[in-house]
């Protein structure tokens, strides 16, 4: 907007502004008056299809972004995953099935894949959906002035790296339309989960025309165009989205609901006591939140289910700095916790207790999880006496007679809060060592943390895709930037290079998890639990999930 | 007064630059940017990110490029919500705040001045101490207690209202009730306080002596006396409430303006912090400002431009 | 008496009759005692804060229990004799954590009224008293303070110091008198122009003789009250505070942080909010009965 440049004082702006809200005020009246006989219409109108039914739940913060290019969290994903349609789609066990994609060649050296697209999808505008439209999605979120966060995703294909950071150009990044049903990509490197790869976000297609004529165009329903099962119908910001069915949708059968309602809602004794009065018919999987106070209680009474999901807790330990430095005095606050009690007492969601960093849901190879393939229960265990005998060995290494003062840092939020005040206690307890326990808001959590200014710092990590790779190279590899404790051993960062440049998948799996029980020996980090989600539904709610990674899985779902 | 009124805006003007200037450099200067991500991203995302945003410039730059848009009315696009103007963020959810707001003010300032010349009328009698219990609750009782509480009460169990949203007129009562419960409380302590010494003030007695009926010194006499402090606290309360409160609009997922001056600097969002702090210092501003006059209405004896007293 | 002869007589005039005290002659500050005294609702709040602090100090020293041990499998419980408070989430016992608690609100909630005093009260009066350039001055500098985000003010603290409870107490100074410095200013604009007032200057008071013995004292009405309305919001603040990591740091917990904490398990185990709730809300009801004591033994006019 471009007020008169002389006089562009703010005054006349605020006060417009307040007019604009009053007069808003107004018109959202009027809407809200039209919206009920409208949208029964709409509904009528589309009852000749088979349909059936409103689905409702929460989330906690607006999508940030609906461009696919620029997605990274959570909420933007789950809205994404009604919109748009990829050229797989990871199913709730997080397997990718075809979507766009009809299937897949993958040359004997593993580098190139060749995708054959089905024909009959179109843009809610009706356009074809054609290679070229991934060819243009995936170049554009590479360029360096989209300024994707997420565009490392892509660098497993040969040029992408390169192309985002302006070494290389557009056309060398080896992904190319052969005709409009068939698209080709070569990678650097041989990579046997890259059609689950390919279901991740970052690789969902945008429509070209469309984003070449609006950058803005995602941010607003009505600018949107999009290939998925559901259509965004309204965004009102800050408040609520609603989608309905894509009428033009290639498998439209599938879709059952014919509306879904996504209301936005921060705190998570509202979302309850919504559920409680039937506003919402789910919650859990990153779509609301029971309540910490709640959990045992309402999966006590059955009304809530519990799922294992991609996620781990742990405390990263500042490897670099006394007293930490030493593996004894790691080794001895590791086996001075229970893990047990703190998810009896405290988390109360049945988290499994985690002796390593691999997820139990996390996929292996021949069908079977990888954990199961290398149980971490035998990896160490929690012994008090073994606890007190390593500290006293550690300090004598050390030279140290006393600790020094060692803080426990986490960011803000009560659950932490619970447990960090809970580790403390056990340490207190059970090696006679005071730790200090302190808080800071998220921004300069991340900064005191990266900057290694801490003893011992909380952190978490979610699966980006279902791979035990992405637990291991990303958090224990020497050269790694969420590798926050500085953990460094040569062995582990070798082990993980070579598991990048194995040929079969059981010597890759074989090496990731000798580095990840390497890791664990030096107890680079201490392991709590694998996160599970907590999900209430309504009765007459089916086939809505969590999916692996924890998040809601409802593109599929109906009502009785 | 034009000339007066002139000056005034001029000041405002002069204060609302100085406080965008130290806040530019306070969001600058504190840990954490708008980039940050528990995940670390590679060097060259990050870099191509700074570019984009043009954080890969000077502070100083940066700041005079802001300032310039600034005066072109361009409060800039937010970092966090991608493409989303701030002015469009901020117009679309003062909205609500501004309805909230508002009633939450009528609703404190009738309930304020019941309560509170209830308690002066009544001095040290049962009313007194009623009002006195209620208003205390009222200040220690934060909307935090309140809010859930009346959700839990009047929503989930006896299904009044609706949990959350403002869907119908009558979704507005129970924030109103938790953002004004404070507001009420402070403005009959304060009635009461000031009206227990102008009723015993030698101009209520004259007019008592004169004759003049009991309500008609209240209202015309007492009240109005009393009204001074009570001006001053809605020159800057009503800045506060109709930029929204983010407890309540949390309680009740309204989709206000309060929670953006919370997430605004958790995320880091530079052109958020910069837009929702200026928008509230404006309002803070004409609040203040409208106050000043108003102690003229209130109490003819005061001018507005005298120096020293007597002077 | 002559009064039998002539019922219109004059009565005869004792000497020294006009000269009589009548009452009991009292000091200034003798007679506030006396008319505190004499307010039982405003005793019944000091003696209410005398238990307070007196529970405060001695309960955490005598109980059997301390305010950071866990015991996990104890946690949530209704109060019993073991606990008569009920336990918190990590089976900590409610009693000692509610007096542990009263320790740093009571404090900061002193510390509040203090900063209002010291700070609020002369910045208010001098703006309001001298207005003109220096109100101008003053007021613009009071307004950006309160405008600029106190969030960014305090994460900026939080980079030079250390999480404590003095860094609670610089953080509320920074902007915890500006209500009070406003409401003293708008008092101070209207008695300035009184007539006592002028009378004082005209008979050559000083200007601080002027502001503190003439204008303050006639606007302890309004400032009582705001002293009352921050303290709660200084004790509000702090929970806020140590929520962002400035304040005081588990396992201490203040009423603030511990109501904040139990906002969610209110209608399940409701015990935990309940007790910081109401000790709050007995020490504010006690502080504004008190206040409101002082306020009417300071006023003359109000003398029976």
């Amino acid at each position: 907007m471009k007020v008169d440049k002389k006089k562009g004082l703010l005054l006349p702006l605020v006060v417009v502004m307040m007019l604009a809200a009053v007069l808003s005020a107004c018109s959202n009246n009027n809407n809200g008056n039209n919206a009920a006989p409208s949208s029964s219409a709409s509904s009528s109108s589309s009852a000749d299809v088979k349909k059936g039914g409103e689905f409702r739940f929460t989330l906690a913060s607006e999508p940030p972004s609906l461009d696919p290019a620029l997605m990274t969290d959570a909420q933007s994903s789950i809205v994404a995953a009604g919109l748009y349609e990829g050229l797989y789609r990871l199913d709730s066990a997080g397997e990718p099935q075809p979507a766009i994609a009809t299937g897949y060649d993958v040359s004997d050296d593993g580098l190139v894949y060749t995708f054959k697209l089905r024909d009959d999808a179109t843009w809610s505008n009706g356009d074809k959906v054609t290679a070229n439209d991934f060819v243009y999605s995936w170049k554009r979120a590479l360029a360096p002035e989209t300024a994707s966060e997420y565009a490392y995703m892509l660098f497993y294909i040969k040029g992408a790296e390169e192309y985002n950071a302006g070494t290389g150009s557009a056309d060398d990044v080896a992904v190319k339309a052969t005709d409009d049903t068939t698209l080709e990509v070569t990678l650097k490197s041989a990579t046997p989960y890259f059609p689950s790869l390919v279901s991740h976000y970052t690789y969902l297609p945008v429509h070209e025309a469309t984003v070449e004529a609006n950058e803005a165009w995602a941010a607003d329903a009505s600018t949107i165009v999009s290939n998925g099962p559901f259509l965004l119908k309204e965004w009102a910001h800050e408040d609520k989205l609603v989608l309905e069915p894509n009428p033009n949708y290639f498998d439209k059968d599938k879709v059952n609901f014919s509306k879904v309602t996504i209301s936005l809602v921060e705190d998570n004794n509202t979302v309850y006591n919504m559920f409680q009065s039937d506003d919402i018919d789910w919650i859990g999987a990153q779509a609301g939140q029971v309540p910490t106070d709640r959990t045992a209680q309402v999966i006590a009474d059955g009304s809530a289910q519990v799922k294992a999901i991609a996620s781990s807790y742990y405390y990263v330990f500042n490897t670099q700095k006394a007293p930490f430095n030493n593996v004894k005095i790691r080794k001895a606050f590791s086996m001075a916790i229970d893990r047990q009690s703190i998810i009896d007492n405290i988390t109360q969601a049945n988290q499994t207790p985690a002796y390593a960093l691999v997820p139990p849901s996390i996929a292996g190879t021949d069908g079977k999880l990888f954990r199961e393939m290398y149980p971490d229960t035998g990896y160490f265990s929690e012994d008090i006496d073994e606890a007190k005998k390593l500290l006293a060995e550690g300090m004598a290494e050390e030279g140290i007679a006393q600790l020094p003062k060692i803080t426990l840092l986490y960011n803000t939020s009560e659950g932490h809060k619970a447990i960090a005040e809970a580790a403390a206690d056990m340490w207190r307890k059970n090696l006679g060592v005071e730790v200090a326990v302190t808080n800071q808001e998220w921004g300069t959590f991340l900064e005191t943390r990266d900057a290694g200014q801490f003893d011992v710092a909380r952190a978490g990590w979610g699966a980006d895709f279902n791979h035990a790779i992405n637990f291991t190279y990303d958090l224990i590899h020497p050269k790694s930037g969420n590798n926050d404790g500085k953990y460094d051993n040569e062995q582990v960062g070798k082990w993980l290079d070579e598991s990048l440049a194995a040929t079969d998948e059981a010597t890759r799996l074989d090496l990731i998890a000798k580095a990840e029980k390497q890791a664990i020996d030096d107890m680079a980090v201490l392991p709590f639990y694998y996160y599970t989600t907590v999900t209430m539904v309504k009765d007459d709610i089916e086939g809505v999930t969590s999916d692996y990674s924890g998040h809601i899985d409802w593109v599929f779902g109906s009502k009785k | 007064m034009v000339a007066f009124v002139l000056r005034k805006v001029s000041f405002m003007v002069v204060t609302l630059f100085l406080l965008a200037s130290l806040t530019f450099v306070l969001m600058n200067v504190i840990p954490g940017s708008p980039l940050q991500s528990e995940k670390a991203t590679s060097e060259q995302v990050k870099k191509n990110l700074e570019a984009y945003y043009g954080l890969d410039k000077p502070m100083f730059e940066r700041y005079i490029n802001y300032m310039d848009n600034l005066i072109h009315g361009d409060l800039g696009v937010s970092m966090k919500k991608k493409y989303q103007t701030v002015e469009r963020m901020i117009s679309s959810s003062f909205g609500y705040s501004l309805r909230l707001g508002l009633a939450s003010i009528v609703t404190s300032v009738i309930g304020g001045c019941v309560l509170g010349i209830l308690a002066a009328l009544y001095h040290r009698r049962f009313l007194d101490h009623f009002s006195m219990t209620l208003a205390v609750i009222g200040l220690a009782v934060p909307s935090l207690i309140l809010g859930p509480l009346l959700q839990y009460i009047f929503a989930v169990k006896l299904g009044w209202f609706s949990v959350a949203g403002l869907k119908r007129p009558l979704d507005y009562i129970l924030p109103t009730i938790a953002l004004s419960a404070s507001s009420i409380a402070v403005i009959a302590r304060l009635i009461r306080s000031t009206m227990v010494e102008v009723l015993n003030g030698d101009f209520i007695k004259t007019a008592k002596a004169k004759g003049l009926a009991g309500h008609m010194i209240v209202w015309r006499h007492a009240l109005r006396n009393s009204m001074l402090p009570v001006v001053t606290y809605l020159g800057f309360m009503i800045a506060n409430v109709i930029t929204g409160s983010v407890v309540v609009e949390q309680i009740f997922a309204i989709p206000g303006l309060g929670k953006f001056f919370v997430s605004s600097i958790v995320d880091r969002d530079y052109p958020l912090i910069m837009g929702t702090t200026i928008f509230y210092a404006v309002i803070l501003l004409i609040g203040r400002f409208v106050a000043d006059i108003a102690y003229v209405l209130v109490d003819p004896r005061i001018r507005l431009k005298g120096g020293k007293a007597g002077a | 008496m002559t009064r039998d002869d002539n019922p219109f007589a004059p009565l005869q005039r004792e000497a020294g009759a006009g000269e009589k005290i009548t009452r009991k002659s009292l000091t200034a500050w003798q007679d506030i005692r006396y008319r505190l005294k004499g307010n039982k609702l405003a005793m019944f709040g000091f003696w209410v804060i005398i238990v307070v602090v007196a529970l405060a100090i001695l309960v955490p020293w005598l109980s059997v229990h301390d305010h950071y041990s866990n015991d996990l499998v104890n946690k949530n419980k209704a109060p019993t004799w073991g606990h008569w408070f009920g336990t918190d989430d990590l089976g900590r016992d409610m009693l000692v954590r509610t007096m542990m608690g009263a320790r740093i609100s009571l404090f900061v909630g002193v510390m509040a009224a203090i900063i209002d005093f010291f700070i609020g009260i002369i910045y208010g009066a001098i703006m309001g008293y001298f207005g003109g350039k220096v109100d101008e001055i003053m007021n613009r500098l009071s307004e950006i303070l309160y405008a600029i985000p106190y969030l960014l003010v305090v994460i900026l603290l939080l980079v030079v110091m250390e999480p404590s409870l003095t860094t609670i107490i610089v953080a509320m100074s920074i902007t915890g008198w500006i209500n009070m410095a406003w409401i003293v200013r708008g008092q101070i604009i209207s008695l300035k122009n009184q007539e006592y007032a002028l009378a004082s200057q005209v008979l050559g008071a000083g200007h601080m003789r002027i502001m503190f013995r003439h204008l303050i004292p006639n606007a302890m009405g309004p400032i009582i009250v705001t002293v009352t309305l921050s303290v709660p919001s200084a004790i509000f603040t702090e929970a806020f505070l140590s929520f962002l990591g400035l304040g005081v740091q588990s396992p201490v917990a203040s009423w603030g942080t511990m109501i904040s904490d139990s906002i969610g398990a209110m209608t399940i185990f409701p015990w935990r909010l309940f007790f910081p709730a109401f000790f709050l809300c007995l020490t504010m009801f006690a502080f504004n009965v008190f206040g409101d004591g002082l306020r009417d033994a300071f006023d003359p006019k109000l003398k029976k």
